[in-house]
């Protein structure tokens, strides 16, 4: 089967050629070496099947971001049958500026000329044909999103020569030059000789790394700066030939759509507030049970009726209920009390659905005579371990879809342009914003999306510091704990607790970032020069086609990391350490509880260690479990508070009454003050918000953070956190701890500061005294 | 004809680009984006807080950091 490779600049429309193309037959995988989705596809529609790779959107072949040393070496190195450009055709000067590199290398070439309907929609007009003389390889005018020139771009594809030699649009003033490079590459019998020579007479670095290169470049440039030379004779080869080409009719002047729209939302005043509404309600519309409000902003303020106040359904107490029918029950999936928000929704639906399977499957085997260990492994083990992460699926996907819509439609270049000189403070640029805001919702997107920073310093330092914007995974922490407070000790307000915890999360990761960018980051702050793509409105099938990429990779995931850790925690939780099997009530003689005991003192200097008497390892056990996924958090609390006999209702899901049952245990046994209790409670909150995420928000970091990085983040994490926690603990406990922590903070500022002016550098100092 | 730089640009303000400075990535990426000499350009707006800037050029917007912006200089 022939391969061709898909090439073209961001926002080209090449996405939606390539589904076009390709249709469902797509699968992604990676890039070799690099991790970097590499989308591949069957084209079916012609007489012979073509497997299309979708190379990612890039403006050049320099070595400029990850992206276009992999579509380079792609070319160069997997020798494909071909490659498909597509270019453009409202934007072509900057899209042709790609071509004449691609023309260089001994390729078959075939030029895509994309949105001709728009071009001809303002009144311009294209002549294709002159283009494919100009260009010297064919030119067809397809239109992605209407699927029209889609066969006879593929029949003359199919039909081009098997080969074709690189040829440049620079021969007419760099021949010399070009020629003695040529010679170097000839002799040292690498493919496509044109392309290599013309890219080490721009001084490329790759190619500056051969060896002789340097030499050859010097020889053959006498020392002239060519670099300069080469871009601009492109481009002028391209106006020159574009004033063929290209007819306009509607001279600049008149406002676009875009500046229209632009002029609200880029505007002086109004730009960061409506900003911020719009990411409020892309938060509210996934993650909130009160969907606009409807029930009044506070829970004084509302009005509607619960279920159970209907009396369609039997209050069980501790947040569960037993709804009168199967119609009720329905219901409940939109409405208890408030109506739910879209993500809430779809969460409610799927959770239903594996509530029945999970149930089935369990009553199935007590029926059949299974064993109390067999059917626990199953139900609570593997299928609740599943379920619980699988749930999370809905919300993950809905804040996918409204972050796809917002990058798609070109509004989040505009927020990157608009808080870069917050983010430039910090050593990073505008663009580091959208992970960051993305992990909110769940770090795993937040991480991948991370690939759209150029720069490797600012790419590692932000995928440091996505965990501590909170997650949705982490929230039944913050709210499970901050209602344990309030209930248990009748202080504070558990909202406030709960924003005060996400504004420390945000200062932790601005106080580690300008961290990094001092010492072990360092670097200039990265360039922030990018495209400003049109406004236009994004393709339904493309979004669900995203969307669909997700889901896979997600469900993945779960049913493999997960899976496995899930059964190995089960397992450890009912297991004593003669290998016998103990019921939920005998938890406290389990390995996991072993562990537990062993690692409390290290919780210690945390507040949530030793000091909590014989019942304080549930906090260990509990953080340690979080490593695997955080909602397992509580649910340990809520399993191990029932063995306890801290609580003897029914589990809850939110987990505040066994908290506060657990509390109040731990008073009863310790002694220990209310101060020092909260200040340990609030400790382990930030513990688990600045530690080590999940295990798949780990997979994923590892896979995008550069070699060798990975075990430096994970020291990292445990690091911050045990800072952080130690800090709050201490502080809030004693006090007077305060003035050591600022003498500490003040001199490690001073250290830093004094190193990077060059007066004092404690580490060289320190080489020396053992020299 | 007077020459200024891109940064101290006014919006509204036109002109045609003389020079790019600059060193290793920076000019790169100002090179790949279609800042060269002789390209036209329109100042078009600031960002809210003064910086980045956004400029039309080649028929397309463009959005760089003053201190980039400071590279090209530029004939008005």
């Amino acid at each position: 089967m022939k391969t061709f490779a898909l090439a073209g600049n961001p926002n080209c429309g090449k996405t939606t050629l390539f589904n076009a193309l390709t249709g469902a037959t797509a699968h992604v995988g990676n890039w070799p070496g690099v991790t970097v989705d590499k989308r591949e596809g069957v084209y079916k529609g012609g007489n012979e099947n073509v497997n299309i790779v979708d190379l990612p959107g890039i403006y050049s072949l320099s070595p400029y971001t990850p992206e276009e040393v992999i579509s380079r070496n792609f070319i160069l190195d997997e020798h494909p049958d071909g490659i498909i450009n597509i270019v453009d055709a409202t934007n072509l000067e900057r899209n042709l500026y790609l071509t004449t590199q691609l023309l260089e290398m001994d390729v078959p070439l075939i030029v895509a000329l994309n949105m001709m309907d728009e071009v001809e929609k303002a009144g311009d007009k294209i002549n294709a044909k002159t283009l494919e003389d100009a260009l010297g390889v064919p030119v067809v005018e397809v239109s992605a999103l209407k699927k029209t020139g889609i066969k006879q771009l593929m029949d003359r594809a199919a039909a081009m020569p098997k080969t074709r030699k690189g040829r440049t649009v620079l021969a007419d003033t760099l021949k010399a030059q070009i020629e003695s490079a040529c010679a170097y590459y000839q002799a040292e019998e690498v493919s496509s000789p044109l392309f290599h020579a013309v890219k080490l007479l721009e001084s490329d670095e790759l190619e500056l790394a051969r060896k002789g290169a340097k030499q050859t470049l010097e020889e053959a440039s006498a020392g002239e700066d060519l670099e300069a030379v080469i871009a601009d004779e492109r481009y002028k080869y391209i106006s020159e030939k574009l004033s063929d080409v290209k007819v306009r009719k509607n001279e600049k002047g008149a406002l676009t759509k875009s500046d229209k729209i632009d002029r609200v939302l880029t505007h002086r005043i109004w730009a960061i507030p409506i900003f911020l509404v719009i990411l409020f309600f892309v938060f509210h519309l996934t993650f909130s049970e009160n969907l606009f409000f409807l029930n009044g902003f506070t829970e004084d303020m509302g009005w509607m009726p619960s279920l159970v106040d209907l009396g369609l359904s039997t209050d069980l107490g501790g947040g569960n209920q037993e709804y009168n029918n199967f119609g009720v029950e329905i219901l409940a999936i939109f409405y208890d009390g408030a109506v739910y928000s879209p993500g809430v929704i779809l969460t409610n639906i799927l959770n239903l659905f594996l509530d029945h399977i999970s149930d089935g499957i369990v009553t199935l085997m007590e029926n059949g005579g299974a064993a109390e260990w067999a059917t626990g492994l199953v139900g609570d083990g593997i299928l609740g371990g599943i379920f619980a992460v699988l749930g999370f699926l809905p919300q993950i996907l809905t804040l996918f879809l409204f972050f796809s819509i917002l990058e798609d439609t070109g509004y989040m270049a505009r927020i990157a342009f608009v808080l870069d000189r917050i983010f430039r403070r910090f050593g990073l640029s505008g663009r580091a914003f959208m992970p960051m805001i993305m992990g909110f919702g769940c770090s795993l997107p937040a991480t991948i999306n991370t690939r759209t920073l150029a720069d490797e310093k600012e790419r590692t330092a932000t995928i440091r510091v996505i965990p501590f914007f909170s997650c949705g995974a982490k929230l039944p922490i913050l709210t499970a704990v901050a209602g344990g407070i309030v209930a248990a000790f009748g202080i504070g307000n558990a909202d406030v607790i709960t924003f005060g915890m996400y504004v420390l999360g945000v200062c932790t990761a601005i106080v580690c970032v300008l961290l990094m960018r001092n010492t072990s980051l360092k670097g200039e702050t990265p360039p922030f020069i990018m495209e400003l793509p049109a406004y236009h409105l994004p393709g339904f099938r493309n979004l669900m086609l995203h969307l669909w990429d997700k889901t896979k990779h997600f469900v993945k995931k779960a049913f493999t990391i997960i899976f496995a850790s899930t059964i190995i925690i089960w397992l450890f939780s009912h297991l004593s350490w003669r290998w016998s099997y103990l019921p939920d009530e005998e938890m406290n003689d389990s390995i996991l509880a072993s562990l537990g005991m062993f690692l409390q003192p290290v919780f210690t200097p945390l507040g949530f260690g030793s000091q909590l008497g014989q019942f304080g390892w549930v906090f260990a056990v509990a953080a340690i479990t979080g490593l695997i996924a955080k909602e397992n958090v509580i649910a340990t609390f809520t399993t191990l508070a029932l063995c306890i006999g801290a609580y003897a209702g029914e589990g809850t899901e939110e987990g505040i009454e066994e908290l506060t049952g657990l509390i109040n245990i731990i008073i009863g046994d310790t002694g220990i003050s209310q101060g020092e209790f909260t200040a340990a409670l609030i400790a382990f909150i930030a513990f688990n918000m600045t530690t080590i995420p999940c295990f798949a928000a780990c997979a994923t970091a590892k896979a995008e953070l550069p070699k060798g990085k990975f075990k430096w983040t994970l020291l990292f994490w445990v690091a911050t956190s045990y800072i952080v926690s130690a800090m709050i603990y201490t502080i809030g406990a004693f006090v007077w701890p305060l003035a050591i922590w600022v003498a500490v903070i003040a001199a490690v500022v001073a250290l830093i500061v004094l190193r990077n002016i060059g007066k004092f550098d404690i580490i060289k100092i320190f080489k020396k005294r053992k020299n | 004809m007077a020459t200024k730089l891109l940064s101290e640009f006014t919006v509204g303000e036109k002109g045609k680009i003389k020079s790019v400075t600059g060193e290793g990535k920076v000019r790169r990426r100002l090179f790949d984006m279609g800042v060269t000499p002789g390209a036209e350009l329109i100042m078009r707006k600031k960002a809210p807080l003064g910086d980045p800037i956004e400029i039309t050029l080649r028929g397309y917007e463009l959005t760089l950091r003053k201190s980039e912006a400071a590279c090209v200089e530029v004939e008005v």
